[in-house]
């Protein structure tokens, strides 16, 4: 389990945004909010995390938690029985 | 020259008191941020959520909510690992369930002076919490508060904003950072200075958990961790096995195995989730509850599992029921059963 890096980079090589994904499926809360979290510190500004999981308590807990911490929730989806939700770090 | 803004890192636990600790210190003009521990013992509002009767209530984590309303950051710690050793071996023992809450609160001190030298260059200076003095029975008499300074390692760098004077100054009150004056000196089990000081500041709809911040002050649940230990013969635990101590009706037939039945859809669909690393039993014929088998269960006792089984579906008058036992990436074997009488249930049987 963790995340899965697939980094888009400018002409010159030079990292402008990188997406990630993070699995966090049959984790309850606040599991799947403390291994984004522990995501987040490694990634950079203007990343994106996408986290995957199964628990509704994560509608409501990764937005609260990115909003406290100035990070954006950018996107939710859902799909049969996962969620995903996409995180854009902030500072 | 400017004056340094000294900065605290704050014990939330969700409740009413460390939000007021925090506020108290943010009028002084202290920044703070939390931390927060999660045990996997933590009551926390989306496992309260699992039965149908609660799905209406606010599905919030009362540690980000108090957060939010404070505004400020939060750190959410997974301590599920190191605090086994906290609950199995705690050297000033329990309260009057398993909750070892001394060493509890020590062990979290501990890791936030640990957290405070990790973050070096965020700047903390101190710690605070919201304890009360002689609120809590074991973690909060006044003679167990210093305890806690020394063996956590804060010593006095851990400041109690809501009963700070009723104590011994710390460092932040002697050296100036915070104004002594303007801290608290409540005691005792009375929760009413601490509800008008949130009515001042404007905090409703905090949450007030009444035994404590943890499962392991609730008897019923203390009591089906002892009897998951005395059945296994060994005290070590796995997240699944406190998770699912949370939900469902415990029925110990055997010393080998229980039965966790689903009292509703919502606690039904919760231990859906596990039918790949459990044994689940259900009535094909009735309507009834999925029930999760854990332990040892021998063919020879699937008979005896089935007829509780159909006891708790619709089909308990009649005269027979069909039950499907499945293992986990198995094909389900179905067996006809007379339903278990209600009163033929020694009442022993429940955990
Ligand atoms: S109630 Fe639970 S979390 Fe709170 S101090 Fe006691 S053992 Fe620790």
């Amino acid at each position: 389990m963790g995340a899965t890096d697939a980094g888009r980079c400018d002409a010159d090589g030079v990292a402008c945004m990188s997406a990630h994904e993070l699995d966090a499926r049959r984790m309850l809360c606040p599991m799947p909010v403390i291994k984004a979290q522990n995501e987040v510190k490694t990634l950079e500004k203007g990343d994106t995390l996408a986290v995957i999981c199964t628990d509704p308590g994560a509608l409501h807990d990764i937005p609260a938690w990115a909003r406290i911490n100035g990070h954006q929730v950018i996107e939710t989806e859902q799909v049969d029985d996962e969620l995903i939700i996409t995180i854009l770090v902030g500072e | 020259m400017a004056i340094k803004k000294h900065k605290a890192i704050a014990l939330i636990s969700g409740g009413l008191d460390s939000l007021l600790a925090v506020r108290v210190l943010q009028e002084q003009g202290i920044e703070v941020e939390g931390i927060n521990f999660y045990t996997g013992f933590c009551v926390e509002g989306h496992t309260h959520a699992i039965r149908n009767k609660d799905k209406d209530k606010e599905k919030r984590n009362n540690a980000l909510w108090s957060a939010e309303q404070l505004g400020i950051k939060l750190h959410i710690v997974d301590i599920i690992e190191e605090y086994k050793d906290v609950l199995l071996n705690p050297k000033h023992g329990y309260g009057q369930n398993i909750n070892p809450c001394l060493d509890c609160k020590t062990f979290m001190v501990s890791k936030a002076v640990e957290w405070i030298h990790e973050n070096r260059k965020d700047g903390f200076d101190f710690i605070i919490t919201g304890e009360v003095m002689g609120q809590r029975p074991m973690s909060q008499r006044k003679e167990v508060m210093p305890i806690v300074a020394e063996e956590s390692g804060a010593d006095d760098l851990l400041l109690r904003p809501l009963c700070a004077k009723n104590l011994a100054p710390t460092k932040p009150e002697r050296e100036g950072w915070v104004d002594r004056e303007r801290l608290f000196g409540f005691s005792g089990r009375s929760r009413k200075p601490q509800m008008a000081l949130a009515a001042e500041y404007g905090f409703e709809d905090y949450a007030s958990p009444a035994g404590g911040c943890c499962f392991l002050t609730d008897k019923s649940y203390s009591d089906k961790l002892v009897d998951l230990w005395d059945s296994r013969g060994s005290r070590e635990y796995e997240l699944d096995d406190i998770m699912l101590l949370k939900v469902g009706r415990h029925i110990r037939p055997k010393p080998e195995f229980k039965l966790i039945v689903s009292r509703d859809a919502g606690e039904g669909q919760f231990l859906t989730g596990y039918r790949n690393q459990y044994t689940t039993i259900e009535s094909v014929s009735h309507n009834g509850p999925l029930v999760l088998v854990d332990g040892k269960m021998e063919a020879a006792d699937m008979p005896l599992a089935a007829a509780i089984v159909a006891r708790y579906g619709q089909g308990r008058e009649a005269e027979k029921v069909e039950i499907a036992i499945t293992s986990p990436k198995a094909e389900p074997s179905n067996i006809w059963v007379q339903p278990m009488r209600v009163d033929a249930m020694p009442m022993e049987w429940h955990v």
